[in-house]
C-alpha cells in the first residue's frame, strides 16, 4: 500500500492500489454526505437506548421509553375510546325510543352500530345485512320478533332460543313428520303457498291447515309477532319459498338460534346495533314519524356546517 | 462549487464576448480556457463569500422598494382582510381551508371537485413566468421573487446594524470581540424575528387569522401550525440571512430554465463594452483620451450588486437583473459628465446594433415581440376560460350511489325496494330548499328518505340542503308488485330564482336481474 501518490492531472491522492494499471483516486466524500452519515450514527446510538433494539434470548432490549407496538395500539384504542366516551354516555342515557328524536345522536348510533355489525353480526346476517336461508334478512319489512327499536334491542340483548339467557326469544314449531303423511304435508304446503296467491289451494289442505297450523300462524297465515310466529302470507321465506321447502319445514322444522349478546357486548353497543338494524330500511314503529318530525337541522354556523358531509 | 470562484474573478480577457452562446452561458466564454487547469485543482469545498452590497439610490432602487412594499404588504396583510359571506361561511377574504376542503378568494369559492381551477391558476402562473421572461427577462428574479425580496430585507438589516459595505467587510474580518458578538447576536435576533413573522404569516392563510393568532399564543393551535412556523422560520432565517445569492446560483432551478429561455431579443442588464472599454481611471483617460472608454473602472457596479457579480463580464446566472448596477453606473456617469446608460436594460440584438452605430432604443420596444404576444394570448385564453367556467358553474350538484349489497330488497307484499345514497350539493352560502324527484319509473313507484317517512312516500319530496355543504341522503325507491323498471333518474331542482337542476341516471335492480 505504499504506492500512494498524487495523481498529476487531477491533483488528487490515489488510494494506493493498482490492478493492471488501473488506479483509484481517493476522492473525498461530499461533506454534506459525510455529515449526514455521522448524523445517522448519532441517531442510531440514541435510538438503541430509547427504543427496543438488541435481540436477546427471548425478546429484544426494552428501551428506556418503554415503547412497544402493542402498547402503541393499546394507547390508540384508549384514545379512540376516550374520544367516543362522550357520545356513548349520551347514547347510554337516552332511551332507545328517544334516539330518532335526536338526529345527531341517531346518526352516531347508526355509524357505531354499522361498525359493530361488521365485527359481530355479518358472519351470519351478511355484510349487507341481507341474511341467507335460515338467517333473517334485516333490510326488509318482515320481522319475526318485532321491528321497532326496542323490539330489536331486546332480540339482540337476549338472543333467540339461547338457553343460557332466561329472557331469550323462544318458540318451537312441532315436527309434523310422522303425525302427517307425505300427501298431507304436500297439501299443507300447497295451502300455505295459496295464502300468498301462489300454489294450488285444496279443501284437504285448508282443512289440515285449520286443524294443525291456524292456532299459531292464524287462519289467514298472518302469523303472531308477539310469539315470533312467522307470517305465511307474505313474499318472504326464511327457509325457502318453494313447495318442497315448505313441506320440509313443516315436516322437520329448523329453528334459528342467535346468541344473547348481553354477555358479549355492552348495552351501548347493543343499542347502537339496534339503531343500525332499524335504519336499514325496514324499521317499524314510532321511529319513522319521529324522524320525519325532526328537522334536517341546517347548520346554524360555520363550525357545524363543516360537520355536514362536505366533500364534493 | 468552482463557479463561485469564477464569479469573483475578473476574466483574463475582460472584454466580454459578443458571441451569444457564450454570453448566455454561465461565464464569459474565453475565460473558461484560461481557468480550466486551475479549476481542476480547486478544493472541493469552496467557501461561500459573503456579499456586502453597497447602498445605492436611483430610480430602479426606488422601484425595488415599491415592489418590496407591495409584495410584503400583500403577504403579511392579505389573510387579515375580512370579507362578509353571510353567517354560513368564513369571513376571511383569502382562506385555504384544508380541513373544510374549501378555497376562499374574495367572492370565489373553490370546492374540491373544482380543483381544475387551481390547476388552471398554476398553469397560468407557469405560463406567466414564461410571459414575463419573454417580455422583461428575469424581472421575477430581480424584483418579485421571495428569495430576492427577503434577501433585500436582510441586507438592509445588515446595513442597519453593521453599516455600509466597507464597515461590514471590516467587521467580518475583525476578531470576535465582545462588541462584535453582541452586534451579531442583535442582528441575528432581528433576522429571527423577521423569519418568525414570515413563518407566522404563512399559516394565517390556512385558518381564521385572529382565532389562529389567539390559539397560537395560548398553545392551543394544531401541532402542524407550530411545525409549519418552525420550518418556515428556519428556512427564512437560513436562506434569507445566510444563503442569499447562493440559493439563486446553486439551488434554484429557475435561473437555469431562464438561461434556456433567453435569446438575443430578451431584455437583460448589459454592459455596453464598445462604449466602456478600455477601462481606465479619469486620470489615465485624461492623458490618453483616444485609448480609454467611458468605464472608469470604479467597481461601483460590483459593489452594489446584491449577488456580487461583475456585470461587465457579460450575462451570467448570478445576475438577477435587479438593475442596481444601472443606478450605480448612471450616477457615476452623471458625476463624471458622461451620458448615462453604460450599463442598461437592453437586448443583445440592440447591443449589436448600437455597437454598429445605431441609436439607443427605449427599453419598452423590446416588449413587443411575437413570442411575447403568443404567451400573452395563451395566458389570457386560459384566464378567460377559467373566468367563463367560474361564471357559468352550477351551484347545485347531485351524485347517486346505488346500494350493491343487497342490490334489491323484496318486501312482504312483493314490492321491490332499492336503496341509494345521494349527495345533494349546495354551493351557496345559504340553506336552500330543493326538490328531489324520480323520473321515468312506472306508476306506483315511490321514494322515501330519512327526511320523509314511508307513510309520506311520493315521487318527489322537498329537502333543505344546509348552506355551503353536501348533504348525504339515503333514499329508498319502491316499485309495487308486478311492475318493472330498468333505468330511471333522480332530478334535483333548487326551489329558488336560480332554478338550477342536476339530473343523474341510475338503475333499478329487480329479483332475477342477475340470473
Amino acid at each position: 500500500m505504499a504506492n500512494k501518490r498524487i495523481d498529476e492531472p487531477t491533483g488528487t491522492e490515489t488510494v494506493g492500489h493498482e490492478w493492471d494499471g488501473i488506479e483509484e483516486l481517493n476522492t473525498p466524500l461530499p461533506r454534506w454526505w459525510l455529515y449526514t452519515f455521522y448524523a445517522t450514527i448519532a441517531f442510531a446510538a440514541v435510538y438503541v437506548v430509547l427504543y427496543p433494539a438488541w435481540p436477546m434470548i427471548d425478546r429484544a432490549t426494552g428501551g428506556t421509553l418503554g415503547w412497544s407496538s402493542r402498547g402503541q395500539l393499546a394507547a390508540e384504542m384508549r384514545a379512540a375510546d376516550a374520544a367516543r366516551a362522550g357520545i356513548r354516555a349520551e347514547i347510554a342515557a337516552t332511551p332507545i325510543e328517544a334516539l330518532p328524536a335526536n338526529p345527531q345522536l341517531m346518526q352516531a348510533a347508526v355509524a357505531g352500530g354499522a361498525a359493530a355489525f361488521k365485527v359481530n353480526c355479518a358472519a351470519c346476517h351478511g355484510a349487507g345485512a341481507a341474511g341467507a336461508p335460515g338467517y333473517p334478512n334485516l333490510n326488509d319489512d318482515d320481522w319475526l320478533w318485532g321491528g321497532t327499536l326496542s323490539d330489536i334491542q331486546t332480540t339482540i340483548t337476549h338472543g333467540v332460543r339461547w338457553d343460557a339467557a332466561p329472557e331469550t326469544r323462544i318458540n318451537l314449531m312441532p315436527a309434523f313428520d310422522g303425525m302427517l303423511d307425505s300427501a298431507e304435508l304436500d297439501a299443507i304446503a300447497g295451502h300455505v303457498l295459496s295464502l300468498n296467491g301462489k300454489g294450488k289451494p285444496s279443501a284437504a289442505g285448508a282443512q289440515l291447515y285449520a286443524d294443525n297450523c291456524a292456532a299459531c300462524h292464524g287462519p289467514g297465515g298472518g302469523g303472531m309477532a308477539a310469539m315470533g310466529v312467522p307470517a305465511l302470507n307474505d313474499a318472504i321465506w326464511l327457509f325457502g319459498g318453494s313447495a318442497a321447502d315448505i313441506k320440509r319445514q313443516v315436516g322437520n322444522p329448523r329453528h334459528g338460534v342467535m346468541p344473547a349478546w348481553k354477555d358479549r357486548l355492552d348495552p351501548v353497543t347493543i343499542k347502537m346495533l339496534a339503531a343500525f338494524v332499524h335504519s336499514r330500511g325496514g324499521g317499524q314503529g314510532p321511529a319513522p314519524a319521529a324522524a320525519a318530525a325532526a328537522p334536517q337541522a341546517p347548520a346554524p354556523d360555520v363550525a357545524s356546517a363543516k360537520k355536514a358531509e362536505s366533500d364534493g | 462549487m468552482a463557479d463561485s470562484d469564477q464569479l469573483e474573478r475578473p476574466a483574463p480577457d475582460a472584454r466580454p464576448q459578443r458571441d451569444w452562446a457564450a454570453a448566455l452561458g454561465t461565464q464569459a466564454g474565453t475565460a473558461r480556457k484560461a481557468i480550466e487547469p486551475d479549476l481542476l485543482r480547486t478544493d472541493l469545498y469552496v467557501k461561500g463569500k459573503t456579499v456586502h452590497n453597497k447602498r445605492i439610490d436611483g430610480p430602479l432602487r426606488r422601484f425595488k422598494w415599491a415592489v418590496m412594499l407591495v409584495t410584503l404588504t400583500i403577504y403579511y396583510a392579505l389573510p387579515w382582510i375580512r370579507w362578509d359571506r353571510g353567517p354560513y361561511a368564513p369571513d376571511q377574504a383569502v382562506l385555504v381551508d384544508l380541513a373544510g376542503r374549501r378555497f376562499y378568494m374574495f367572492d370565489i369559492e373553490i370546492w374540491p371537485h373544482e380543483f381544475y381551477f387551481v390547476a388552471g391558476l398554476l398553469i397560468m402562473a407557469g405560463i406567466g413566468l414564461f410571459l414575463v421572461t419573454s417580455a422583461v427577462g428575469r424581472a421575477w428574479c430581480g424584483y418579485a421573487c421571495p428569495q430576492t425580496v427577503w434577501t433585500d430585507v436582510f441586507q438592509h438589516v445588515d446595513r442597519f446594524f453593521d453599516g455600509d459595505r466597507n464597515a461590514r467587510m471590516k467587521l467580518d474580518a475583525a476578531p470576535w470581540t465582545a462588541a462584535k458578538t453582541v452586534r451579531r447576536l442583535a442582528k441575528w435576533s432581528v433576522y429571527l424575528a423577521i423569519a418568525f413573522w414570515t413563518g407566522g404569516a404563512w399559516i394565517m392563510y390556512f385558518a381564521d387569522a385572529p382565532t389562529l393568532t389567539r390559539d397560537f399564543w395560548s398553545g392551543e393551535a394544531a401541532p402542524v401550525a407550530y411545525a409549519t412556523v418552525a420550518v418556515l422560520t428556519g428556512t427564512t432565517f437560513w436562506l434569507g440571512g445566510f444563503m442569499r445569492e447562493q440559493v439563486c446560483i446553486y439551488m434554484c432551478p429557475w435561473p437555469r430554465i431562464q438561461t434556456a429561455m433567453l435569446d438575443e431579443k430578451s431584455l437583460i442588464v448589459t454592459y455596453k463594452d464598445w462604449r466602456g472599454e478600455e477601462r481606465g481611471s479619469l486620470k489615465k483617460a485624461a492623458k490618453h483620451p483616444e485609448r480609454y472608454g467611458d468605464c472608469i473602472d470604479c467597481q461601483l457596479c460590483v459593489a452594489v450588486c446584491p449577488t456580487g457579480v461583475d456585470i461587465r463580464n457579460g450575462q451570467q446566472i448570478g445576475c438577477i437583473t435587479c438593475g442596481l448596477c444601472i443606478d450605480a453606473c448612471d450616477r457615476v456617469m452623471r458625476e463624471v459628465g458622461r451620458p448615462r446608460g453604460l450599463i442598461d436594460y437592453a437586448t443583445l440584438e440592440q447591443c449589436e446594433a448600437e455597437a454598429a452605430g445605431a441609436p439607443a432604443q427605449p427599453a419598452w420596444k423590446a416588449l413587443l415581440r411575437f413570442r411575447t404576444l403568443v404567451y400573452l394570448g395563451v395566458w389570457s385564453a386560459i384566464g378567460a376560460g377559467l373566468l367563463f367556467a367560474l361564471g357559468t358553474r352550477a351551484h347545485t350538484g347531485l351524485t347517486v350511489a346505488q346500494d350493491r349489497n343487497p342490490p334489491f330488497m323484496l318486501l312482504k307484499d312483493g314490492s321491490v325496494r332499492n336503496a341509494y345514497t345521494l349527495r345533494l350539493r349546495n354551493m351557496e352560502a345559504r340553506p336552500r330548499a330543493m326538490t328531489l324527484a324520480l323520473e321515468g319509473l312506472p306508476a306506483g313507484a315511490v321514494m322515501w328518505t330519512e327526511a320523509v317517512s314511508l307513510e309520506n312516500a311520493a315521487r318527489a319530496q322537498s329537502v333543505t340542503v344546509p348552506a355551503n355543504a353536501t348533504q348525504v341522503l339515503r333514499a329508498y325507491v319502491m316499485l309495487p308488485p308486478g311492475s318493472h323498471a330498468d333505468g330511471f333518474a333522480f332530478r334535483l331542482t333548487s326551489d329558488d330564482e336560480q332554478g338550477e337542476t342536476a339530473r343523474v341516471e341510475t338503475t333499478f335492480a329487480m329479483p332475477g336481474d342477475d340470473q
